[in-house]
Order: structure tokens, then sequence, then C-alpha cells
């Protein structure tokens, strides 16, 4: 595979890839192991200590409930977690199928694929979520299938492109002339030799789904309450934005070192993957 | 009956390449890569396809192939002694599935026709698997006596192509072309990204595996003097049609048409005192979108009269065998290898 010594070599020597991938790896840690590292279950209320500012017994406070926000945002990791990777595993999935087919066979195919995917680019993505989860209704699997079938069009160019250039090489060539079929060709030959930039487009794509999951459940058609996700902490927060900073503060920076941990590992993959690439 | 039909014969095989432009992608011309060409292949034998580079050989090659398919023409070709041939440019390529597996192709770059993501034993494996010839142990013995032919260990199975030489990639490209005992191997330049002394190598390998199996090999070059070494016939193409079509020996020994003199002449010569003679041909080749009128060789021709800006010279036979496309073939006292003693 494309995971050979020399990318290996190369991520090691790039500091921003492994700060990426520290970050990701203590989230993945964090999400799995939630509920032995959280203080309090997620939804405990605690009416005695509402809005209590961070102690040593709620080291993030409390929230209008009393419920402790550093067991909250803890369990909310999960959340973000599933959606970015459920949702970008849909979406390449799908991208993969059909740039592989409109790269591979070319000709009408290539074109009706193609303009199906100029067309999905046209809406604003966001919105187009919206609308689609105010019709289907709210829910963290909605989110997750939502966000992937409108998010698949960047990989769909993306494999097309590659196979447009792979197909042309003589290896293809000689399996064809081996008699091959176009499944083999396609999934043995085209598609390993592809994996490398949908590699780096999914690591990307996670980072900007966990941020559509959270302005979902900030605008409140994501996660619903009482489950915990960053987003809908920080709508709970913004109301008592002037005597609870603690609400807001935490959720928002957890989000944002979360979507820079995703970004730095991407990037640090693609350019280990072909430093020529480097700016 | 099997004696009187060759292996392989083309007949007035074309192949023009549109050229689009603008929105609507209108046709506002063609490129000419392969304009009317002619040649057989007997069981066994090699034939030298040699031209400079962009002359439509390759093209050639792929048509044989299946890859392109021919504007126009007719590939004949015999898979087997006792079927009865079939033409290759009539079939759609599903049709043409069943007849791919005896005509095989070894490639120009090495680093270009070996699967980077496949170990050398997938890379021979494939063409067993893919038709069904073999599997389990038997595979593994064929895969093993592939490597050995071409002169590999055995070890060498389980690397990834990165870790050959160029020399070592083509073995295996050879290797994995034998594999279904084709009858007919197009071999695209197989030397040409190679070292002088790995060229030698490879044609070698070529050689005695073509003994042993007697297979008929199209070898493409543009390397006169390489393709000498080994061809019972050579077929010289000019900006996609034939100039001359002719057995080694004869022409060798006297060329009929110019461009084979000038061609000729600069191939390094044991007579140092004959050098002087190099005929340094002036300008490129002509344009395959818009060929000169007349002969497409006229304006860099040393012997050209006012006939062949005007007149297209046919390919007509003017000796046993003996094929050129020129006006004055037989008034020209042209100097062949053997007069200039080119080395090889």
């Amino acid at each position: 595979m494309f995971l050979n010594d020399d990318f290996v070599r190369r991520m090691r020597r790039n500091g921003m890839a492994m700060a990426g991938l520290g970050i990701v790896v203590v989230l993945f840690c964090v999400a799995i192991f939630a509920n032995q590292l959280s203080p309090y279950p997620p939804s405990h209320i605690d009416t005695t200590n509402i809005l209590a500012p961070p102690t040593w017994s709620h080291p993030l406070g409390t929230d209008v409930l009393g419920r402790d926000v550093l067991s909250r945002m803890i369990h909310g990791a999960g959340v973000s977690l599933s959606v970015g990777f459920v949702a970008v595993g849909i979406s390449t999935l799908i991208g993969m199928i059909l740039g592989a087919v409109s790269g591979y066979y070319g000709g009408l195919m290539d074109r009706i694929v193609m303009r199906f995917v100029d067309v999905m680019l046209c809406f604003p993505s966001f919105f187009l979520i919206l609308a689609v989860i105010a019709f289907v209704g709210p829910s963290i699997w909605n989110i997750m299938i939502v966000i992937g079938v409108t998010s698949w069009m960047g990989v769909a160019r993306l494999v097309r492109a590659e196979f447009l250039s792979i197909r042309e090489r003589d290896f293809v060539q000689a399996a064809i002339s081996q008699g091959a079929r176009d499944g083999r060709i396609i999934f043995l030959h085209i598609l390993p030799n592809a994996l490398a930039p949908v590699l780096v487009a999914a690591t990307l794509g996670i980072a900007s789904a966990v941020l559509i999951e959270s302005g979902l459940s900030f605008l409140g058609i994501g996660v619903q309450p009482p489950d915990p996700s960053w987003g809908n902490m920080l709508t709970e927060g913004k109301d008592n934005i002037e005597i609870a900073w603690w609400l807001s503060v935490y959720p928002g920076m957890a989000i944002l070192t979360t979507v820079m941990g995703y970004n730095m590992l991407g990037e640090g993959i693609r350019d280990s993957l072909d430093p020529r690439l480097r700016r | 009956m099997s004696q009187s039909s060759p292996l392989l014969e083309v007949k007035d095989l074309k192949k023009h390449f549109p050229i689009q432009r603008g929105v609507f992608r209108k046709v506002v011309g063609h490129v000419k890569a392969v304009d009317g060409i002619s040649f057989t292949i007997e069981p066994g034998e090699t034939v030298g396809l040699v031209g400079e580079s962009g002359c439509g050989k390759t093209t050639v090659g792929r048509m044989i192939m299946g890859a392109y398919r021919p504007t126009n023409g007719e590939i004949w070709f015999k898979p087997e002694d006792d079927v009865e041939r079939i033409n290759l440019a009539a079939l759609t390529p599903s049709e043409m599935k069943p007849y791919r597996r005896y005509a095989q192709m070894i490639f120009q770059d090495p680093f270009a026709s070996l699967d980077p993501r496949m170990t050398v034993r997938e890379i021979l494996a494939e063409p067993l698997v893919v038709n069904k010839l073999a599997k389990g142990a038997e595979l593994e013995g064929r895969v093993r006596e592939l490597i050995e032919m071409v002169g590999l260990k055995i070890q060498h199975l389980n690397r990834y192509p990165h870790a050959f030489s160029g020399g070592q990639r083509q073995r295996i490209s050879v290797a994995r072309a034998m594999a279904l005992f084709p009858r007919l191997l197009v071999a695209d330049e197989p030397t040409s990204a190679l070292d002088v002394s790995v060229q030698a190598q490879i044609v070698n390998l070529a050689l005695e595996i073509q003994q042993r199996m007697g297979i008929a090999y199209l070898f493409i070059s543009h390397d006169l003097g390489l393709v000498r070494h080994f061809s019972k016939k050579i077929v010289l193409m000019y900006v996609g049609r034939v100039v001359e079509y002719a057995p080694a020996e004869n022409l060798f020994g006297r060329p009929r048409h110019p461009y084979t003199e000038a061609l000729m002449s600069n191939v390094p010569s044991t007579k140092p005192e004959l050098m002087g003679r190099k005929i340094i041909l002036k300008g490129d080749p002509a344009d395959p979108i818009n060929p000169p009128p007349g002969c497409p060789f006229h304006p860099r021709c040393l012997y050209a009269q006012k006939l062949c800006s005007e007149d297209y010279p046919p390919l007509r036979e003017i000796g046993p065998q003996h094929f050129v496309a020129c006006h004055f073939a037989e008034s020209l006292d042209l100097r062949g290898c053997d007069a200039l003693g080119c080395v090889i």
C-alpha cells in the first residue's frame, strides 16, 4: 500500500502532522472510554449546584440544570467522531463509485455523472442539509446520512481525475490484453493506485463533517437534548454567556481543536505522500 | 490449409484521430496517425516495424492489440492452427475477449507497465487467474517457472516492482506476456528505455524464448541496427505510411527508398572512411494532420523531382517480396548497410 517506509519517515518528521495525529488519537481514547473518564453521568441533574463556576468537583463548571460540563463534553466527543466517520464513510463510498464509473467508462456516463456533480455543487450545502433535516426530522442517524449524501462531490471529482490518468497507464492495458474483466481492472488495478488522495480528502472531510454537525446541533436540528453534543452545549451556553462563560468556551474549544487536529493530520498526510506537492 | 494463411495479416490499416475544437466539439481535422499500411507475419517469425518518433508505429501495435479501433482496414489473425482466421478489426471489445490471450504485448516504459501495488507473484499470476488456467499449487508452480525462465529468482516473487531495475522489470514484463503461451508478441520498443548493455540481454532473452516457444514477434523500434539483428522482414514507416517493406537481407543489401538509405547511413559504421557519407535529413517529419502533397517525404528527400511533389507514390512490388513507395525506386542507386559497413 501507500503506507510505505518513505511515507512513515516523512510523517514522523512532520511536526504538524504528528500534533494532528496526537489530537485525533486523544479524542478517540476519550470517546471510547467516555464512561470511565467522565466524573458524572452526562445527564445527571444537580439542582443545588446550578451554573457553578469551575471548581475541583466540577472542573469545567455546571450548566443551568446543574449538569457537569466536563462529563457532557466527554460524551459529546463520541457524537462528533461517529458523525464525522460515518458521514465521511458514506460520502467517500458514493464519491468513489461515481468517480470510478465516470472516469473509467468516460463518454456519456462521464458527462451525466459530472453534470450531476455540478448540480449538487450548486446548492449551498448547509441550507440543503437544513431543508432535508427539516423534512426527515432531526436525529443523529439522519444527520450522518444527510451530511454523507451532500458531500461526496469532491471525492467523485478526485477519483475521476485519478482514473482518467491511471486508465491510460500501460499496466492497465496489459491487464486488458490478458482478458481481465472491467471489475477486476477497476478494483484491483486502478482503485488501489488512486487511494492516496482519497485518504487525504477523507481526513479533511471529517473535519468539515464535525463542523457541520456542530452547526446543526447549535441550530437545534442536530443531536437533540438531553443527549450531549458540542453544538447543542453551545446553544445552551449562549443564553447565559454573560454570567457563565464556561458553558460556551469549553465546547467551542473542543470543536476548534478537533477540526484543527483533522486538518493538520490531513495536510500532513498529503505532504508526506507526495513531497513534491508541498508549497 | 494451415500453411497457406499467415498468422497475422494487416490490410490497409488506418487510424485517424479526430481533432475537436470548441464547445460543440466540432471536428476540425484528423491526425492521420496510420494511413493505410499492410504487412503479414508468418507463425514464429519476427517482423521489425521501424520508423522515427511519431510515425505511427505504436498506434499500429495498439490496434493489433485492440486498444484502438481502426478507422479502416482489416486485421486477420489466426489464433490457433486449426481455427479459421478472424478479422479483429471487425470485433467489438467483448467479442474480442476470447482471442486476447493469443496476442500479448511488451511495453516501452518498464516503469509504467507493472502495477506498483502488486507483488511480482500477483503480476505473474494474474493472466493465469483471469483466464482460469491454473490455481493453488499449480498456479504457484507456473509462476515459479515463469520467473526462472526470464532469469530472475523465486525470492523475487514477493517484491514490488519498485525494487527492480529497468532491465529486471522488462524481464518481468516478458514473463507476464509468456504466461498465456501467446502466438504473437507485440514488443513496443522494449529496449529503448534501457542501457545499451541491458538492451542486448533483453533482446537475447526474447530470442531464446522465441526459439523455445515458437512465438511470432512484431518488434517495434526506431533503431534499424537493432532490428536487423533478428528480423526476417522489415516494415519501414514514415508519417503513417509504409515506405519500404522487404525481407531484411534485401533491405539492408539494397534499399530502394531514399528514406531507408538515410536511416542506414546513420547507423554506426565499421568503415570510418565511409562515414563522410552520412546523410543528414533536413527539417522535421511531415505533419500527420496536414501532410504535403505528393510523396510525404519529398521536402526532405535528396533525390526529389517535380513529380514527387505532385503524385503520391503507391506502394508497389519491385522485387520478390520487396515493396517500395517511391516513383524512382528502379533508377536510384542507393547504398545499403552492406555498402556502408554498418555495425551489427
